[in-house]
C-alpha cells in the first residue's frame, strides 16, 4: 500500500469513526445519564438521513442551512418523544425498556416504509462541496468527506466543552450521578432529561444527514449503526464520553482497514476486536470497574 | 485462660480506590467462642473492611489465612464455601421465595451436585435439614412459608442472619443486624448472636453502642481507615484516643 | 384435584390435542401448527436463559440460525441426509457457538450483556451473510429431507408432512419436560436465585459464572434444535434467520406470554405468531395488512406497558414452576 492510499483510507478512517462517535455519544448518554437502553437509536440515525432527503428540494443549494433545519426538527422530535415515550421507562426494567423500544423501531421502519418507499434513495450535494481535492498527483478525495469529518470534530469539542465547562454540562453530571439529591437542590430534573435526550436525537440525526450523501439512504441503516454503536460503546465504557470518542476512532480504524486487508470477513473485524475488549477489560476501556 | 486458636487472622490489609486509602494497615483476629465487634464513625472504613474479608472487595495488600489457610486471592464464593459467612447492613434474600426456601437455597451451596437434574431440590435432603435447623435457630420456623418479602423489617433481618447460619460457616461477619430494630426484636437478637458465638467466631459491625458494650468480648475501633485501638470493652472505655475520637460526650 | 395434579393434567390434555390436530387441520393450517410448535421450541429456549436466569439476551437467533444452516451444510445435496447425523452435529456447533460467545459475554452485567449478545449474533449473521461458507444473502436449499435410518430400515421420513408434524410435537414435548425437570431440580432453583439476588448467591458459595454459562449453552442448544426443525421444515435457510429481528421477535414472544414460566412460553409463541397471520391478513386487516410491523409494533407497546405480566398473568393458571421459582415474574434486575 503507498502513502497516498495509506493516508486517504486513515482520512476515511477518521471520518466513520467520528461518525460513530456522534451516534455513540448520544446513545451513551442517554443511558449514562437516564439509564435507558435505547434501541431505537439507530432509528432517529436513519430519521436524520430521511429527513435530508425530505428536505433536500426545499433547501436547493444551502446545505448547512439544510443541516441546521434538520438538526431543529430532530432536536424537537426527541423533545415530544422524551415526554410522550421515554419518560415512562425510567422505572422500568432493563428487559421492558429493550422491548419498548425496539417495538418503537417497528414502528419507525413501518412509518418510513409508508412515508418514502423501501426504495434506494442519493443526495445531489451542492456545487461547493461537490469536488475533490488532489492527493499525491493522481487520485483526488472527495471534498464533502472532509467537510462531515470537519463538522463531526466540531461538535465533539462543543460537546466536551458543554460537558465539562459550563453549568449546564454540571447539571447534566449531577443528574446523572445522583437524581435525587439533583433534585434536592433545585435542579429541574426532568426538563434536564428532556433536553439531554433531544441532543441525543438531535445528533444521532445530524450523523444521519451528514453521512447520506456518501452512504446512500437505504432501509436497515438505522440498525446497522445501532449494532456497531453498541459495540463502540461497549469498548469504549457505557457514560463515558471520551471512551466513546476513543472506542469510535478505533472502530473506525478496525473497520477501514479490516476491509482492506481481509475483503470477505471484513465485517468481522469490529466483533473481533470487541471480543479481545472484553477478553482484557470488560467494563471498557474507560468504564468503571463493576 | 488461653484463648482458642485464631480463626480467621487479617495482617495489615489495605484497600486503595485512586488516592483515597479506605483501609490502612488494618490487622484483625477472629476467634471461636468470641464476639468481636468493629466500631468507628462513617466513613471510618467499616464497611470496606468487611467486604475485604468476605471477599467481595480484593486487597491492596496485606493478607488474610482461614484457620491456617491463605486465602487473600480467593473468591468470595470461595470464601463462603470454606466457611466464611455473611450478613449485610440492607437485607440481601430472595424476596419472591418463601423464608424456608431462602435458607434452603443458601444450604445447597455446599451440596450443589448442579447435574442431578432427576432429583427436585426441594427433596434435596442435606439443604432441607439445614433449612429446619437455621430457622429453628433464628426462631422463624414458623413464617417457613410465608414469602420473603412480605416480612417485616424484623424479621427480614432475622431471616439475613437464617440464611448466614443455613451454610453452616465458621466466621459469621455480621454487617450492622440490629439496624431498625426495636427494643424487644434487639433483645431477641443479642440472645442468637450471644448463642451463635459459643460454636462460631463473630464479626459485628454495629452502631448501637449499648448493645456493642453489652456482649462484645473483644473491640476494634476504626478511625479514617485505620484501627486505633483493639480491646477489651472496659480498656476501650477509658480509652483516650478511643474518647476523643468516637465516643464523644455525646454518649453514656 | 390438587392444585398439583391440574397442570400435569392440562399438559396431558394439551398433548392428546395435539396428536389428533392433524386429522382436524387443512394442509397450510397444518403447517402453520408445525411453524408454531418449532418457535414455541424456541422462545422455551430463551425463556431458561431471561426468565429462569434473569439474562436478557438480545442475540438468541444466532443459534437458531446456526442450528438450521449446520443442518442444511450436512445434508448431501441430492440425496436425504441422515438424522442421526445432522441432529448431534447442529446441537453441537450451536452449543460450542454459545460456548464461546456465552464465556466472553459472561464477562459483562447489566446492558453491556444485552449489548454484547447482540453483537455477536450480528457477527454470526455476517459470516453467513457475507462469506461463501453458505450461499451468501440467498441462503441455501435443502433438496431432500432427512430420514432417519437405522440398519436400511427407514424409521421416519420427513417428506411426509404428518411425520415432521408428530416429530416436532415429539421434540417440543421433550423440551417441555426437559425444562421442567430443570426447573424442579437445584440447578434450576439456582438459576432463579441468581435471577432474584445474585450477590446473596455468591455469599452462601455459589460459582454464579458457570451457573450462568451452563444455562447460556443449554438454551443454545435447544434454539439450534428449534433451527433444524425450521430447516427441514422449510426446506431452506438464510441468514435472516440470524438476524436481530429474529431476536427480538423471539424475545417478544416470551414477555408476550408471560416470563418464568414455561407454559408462558408457549403460549407467547402461539399468540405472536398467530396475532402477526392475523395483522398481515389483507381478509381482516384490508388495507393496513401490508404494514402489519405498524400494528404489531404498537401492539407490543401498549401490551408491555399494560401488561408487563404477560397473558399467563391474566389467565392466572396455576404454575408447574410453584413457590420456589418467582411467585409473579417480576422485574428482571439485570444486575448492573
Amino acid at each position: 500500500m503507498d502513502l497516498t492510499t495509506f493516508l486517504i483510507q486513515c482520512l476515511n478512517a477518521v471520518q466513520y469513526g467520528l461518525l460513530l462517535f456522534l451516534v455513540a455519544s448520544g446513545l451513551t448518554l442517554i443511558f449514562g445519564i437516564m439509564g435507558v437502553i435505547n434501541l431505537a437509536h439507530g432509528s432517529f440515525y436513519m430519521i436524520g438521513a430521511y429527513m435530508a432527503f425530505a428536505l433536500a428540494p426545499l433547501f436547493g443549494d444551502q446545505f448547512v442551512l439544510q443541516l441546521f433545519a434538520g438538526v431543529l426538527l430532530a432536536a424537537v422530535l426527541g423533545f415530544v418523544l422524551e415526554w410522550v415515550f421515554y419518560s415512562y421507562l425510567y422505572q422500568r426494567d432493563h428487559l421492558q425498556q429493550v422491548l419498548m423500544t425496539y417495538a418503537l423501531i417497528l414502528v419507525f421502519e413501518e412509518c418510513r416504509s409508508i412515508l418514502f418507499g423501501n426504495d434506494v434513495h442519493g443526495i445531489t450535494l451542492p456545487p461547493w462541496l461537490s469536488g475533490g481535492i488532489p492527493l499525491g498527483g493522481m487520485m483526488t478525495y472527495p471534498l464533502y468527506n472532509l467537510f462531515a469529518s470537519g463538522l463531526c470534530l466540531l461538535l465533539a469539542a462543543g460537546l466536551y466543552v458543554v460537558i465539562h465547562r459550563t453549568r449546564l454540562g454540571m447539571m447534566i453530571r449531577a443528574g446523572s450521578s445522583n437524581r435525587d439529591m439533583a433534585r434536592g437542590l433545585g435542579i429541574p430534573v426532568r426538563l434536564l432529561y428532556r433536553l439531554v435526550f433531544a441532543a441525543g436525537v438531535a445528533l444521532a440525526a445530524l450523523a444521519g444527514m451528514v453521512a447520506a450523501p456518501s452512504t446512500s439512504i437505504y432501509p436497515g441503516m438505522g440498525g446497522h449503526i445501532l449494532i456497531i454503536c453498541f459495540v463502540v460503546v461497549v469498548i469504549g465504557g457505557i457514560g463515558s464520553i471520551w471512551g466513546a470518542l476513543v472506542a469510535a476512532l478505533l472502530v473506525g480504524f478496525v473497520d477501514t482497514f479490516g476491509k482492506v486487508f481481509f475483503a470477505q470477513f471484513s465485517g468481522l473485524s469490529v466483533y473481533l476486536l470487541m471480543a479481545v475488549i472484553l477478553i482484557w477489560r470488560p467494563q471498557g476501556l474507560f468504564g468503571k470497574a463493576s | 485462660m488461653t484463648s482458642p486458636a485464631p480463626m480467621l487472622e487479617a495482617s495489615h490489609l489495605q484497600r486503595h480506590f485512586g488516592g483515597l486509602r479506605a483501609v490502612d494497615d488494618a490487622s484483625l483476629t477472629l476467634r471461636v467462642g468470641e464476639l468481636h465487634a468493629l466500631i468507628g464513625t462513617n466513613g471510618a472504613g467499616k464497611s470496606t473492611l468487611i467486604n475485604l474479608l468476605s471477599g467481595e472487595l480484593p486487597l491492596s495488600s496485606g493478607s488474610l489465612s482461614l484457620n491456617g489457610q491463605e486465602i487473600s486471592r480467593w473468591s468470595q464464593a470461595q470464601r463462603a464455601r470454606a466457611g466464611i459467612g455473611r450478613s449485610y447492613q440492607r437485607s440481601t434474600l430472595f424476596e419472591a421465595f418463601s423464608v424456608w426456601e431462602n435458607c434452603r437455597l443458601a444450604a445447597q451451596a455446599a451440596a450443589q451436585r448442579p447435574w442431578q437434574l432427576w432429583q427436585s431440590a426441594r427433596h434435596c435432603a442435606h439443604s432441607s435439614a439445614r433449612a429446619d435447623a437455621a430457622l429453628l435457630a433464628t426462631g422463624l420456623s414458623a413464617l417457613a412459608d410465608r414469602s420473603a418479602g412480605l416480612l417485616s423489617h424484623g424479621q427480614k433481618r432475622q431471616l439475613e442472619i437464617a440464611m448466614c447460619i443455613a451454610t453452616e460457616p465458621r466466621v459469621l461477619l455480621l454487617d450492622e443486624p440490629l439496624a431498625g430494630m426495636g427494643a424487644e426484636e434487639t433483645e431477641r437478637m443479642l440472645a442468637l448472636l450471644m448463642q451463635l458465638k459459643q460454636a462460631h467466631a463473630l464479626l459485628l459491625v454495629e452502631h448501637d453502642m449499648d448493645a456493642v458494650f453489652r456482649i462484645a468480648d473483644r473491640i476494634t475501633v476504626m478511625v479514617n481507615g485505620q484501627v486505633i485501638a483493639c480491646d477489651t470493652p472496659e480498656k476501650i472505655r477509658a480509652h483516650p484516643a478511643v474518647r476523643l475520637a468516637y465516643l464523644g460526650q455525646d454518649h453514656d | 384435584m390438587t392444585s398439583r395434579t391440574l397442570p400435569i393434567l392440562m399438559t396431558v390434555l394439551i398433548a392428546a390435542l395435539l396428536a389428533v390436530l392433524p386429522a382436524l387441520l387443512s394442509p397450510y393450517q397444518q403447517d402453520l401448527a408445525v411453524r408454531i410448535m418449532i418457535y414455541a421450541i424456541f422462545a422455551l429456549s430463551l425463556g431458561l436463559l431471561v426468565g429462569k436466569t434473569g439474562l436478557v439476551s438480545m442475540g438468541h437467533a444466532a443459534f437458531f440460525g446456526i442450528g438450521a444452516y449446520v443442518t442444511v451444510l450436512a445434508s448431501p445435496e441430492y440425496e436425504a441426509g441422515s438424522l442421526l447425523v445432522m441432529v448431534p452435529l447442529a446441537l453441537l456447533a450451536a452449543g460450542a457457538y454459545a460456548l464461546v460467545v456465552g464465556a466472553l459475554c459472561l464477562r459483562t452485567r447489566g446492558v453491556y450483556f444485552i449489548m454484547v449478545t447482540l453483537a455477536f449474533a450480528q457477527m454470526a449473521y455476517f459470516i453467513f451473510h457475507d462469506t461463501a461458507i453458505a450461499g451468501g444473502s440467498d441462503g441455501i436449499f435443502l433438496n431432500v429431507k432427512p430420514v432417519l435410518m437405522i440398519a436400511d430400515h427407514t424409521l421416519l421420513d420427513f417428506a411426509e408432512a404428518k411425520t415432521l408434524y408428530y416429530f416436532v410435537a415429539g421434540a417440543l414435548l421433550s423440551c417441555f419436560l426437559l425444562l421442567a425437570l430443570i426447573h424442579r431440580s437445584r440447578f434450576g432453583h439456582a438459576l432463579a436465585g441468581i435471577r432474584s439476588n445474585e450477590q446473596r448467591m455468591r455469599a452462601a458459595g455459589f460459582q454464579t459464572y458457570w451457573y450462568k454459562l451452563a444455562a447460556f449453552v443449554i438454551a443454545a442448544v435447544l434454539a439450534g434444535l428449534a433451527g433444524m426443525l425450521i430447516a427441514v421444515k422449510n426446506g431452506s435457510v438464510n441468514p435472516e434467520m440470524l438476524s436481530w429481528h429474529e431476536s427480538g421477535a423471539v424475545l417478544m414472544m416470551i414477555i408476550l406470554g408471560g416470563l418464568g414460566t414455561l407454559r408462558g412460553a408457549v403460549l407467547g409463541a402461539v399468540a405472536f405468531i398467530l396475532l402477526k397471520e392475523l395483522f398481515a391478513s389483507e381478509a381482516l386487516m384490508g388495507q393496513l395488512a401490508v404494514h402489519w410491523q405498524l400494528t404489531l409494533g404498537i401492539t407490543m407497546i401498549v401490551f408491555v406497558a399494560f401488561l408487563p405480566n404477560g397473558l399467563i398473568g391474566l389467565a392466572k393458571w396455576p404454575k408447574l414452576t410453584r413457590r420456589a421459582g418467582a411467585a409473579t415474574p417480576s422485574a428482571i434486575k439485570s444486575a448492573s
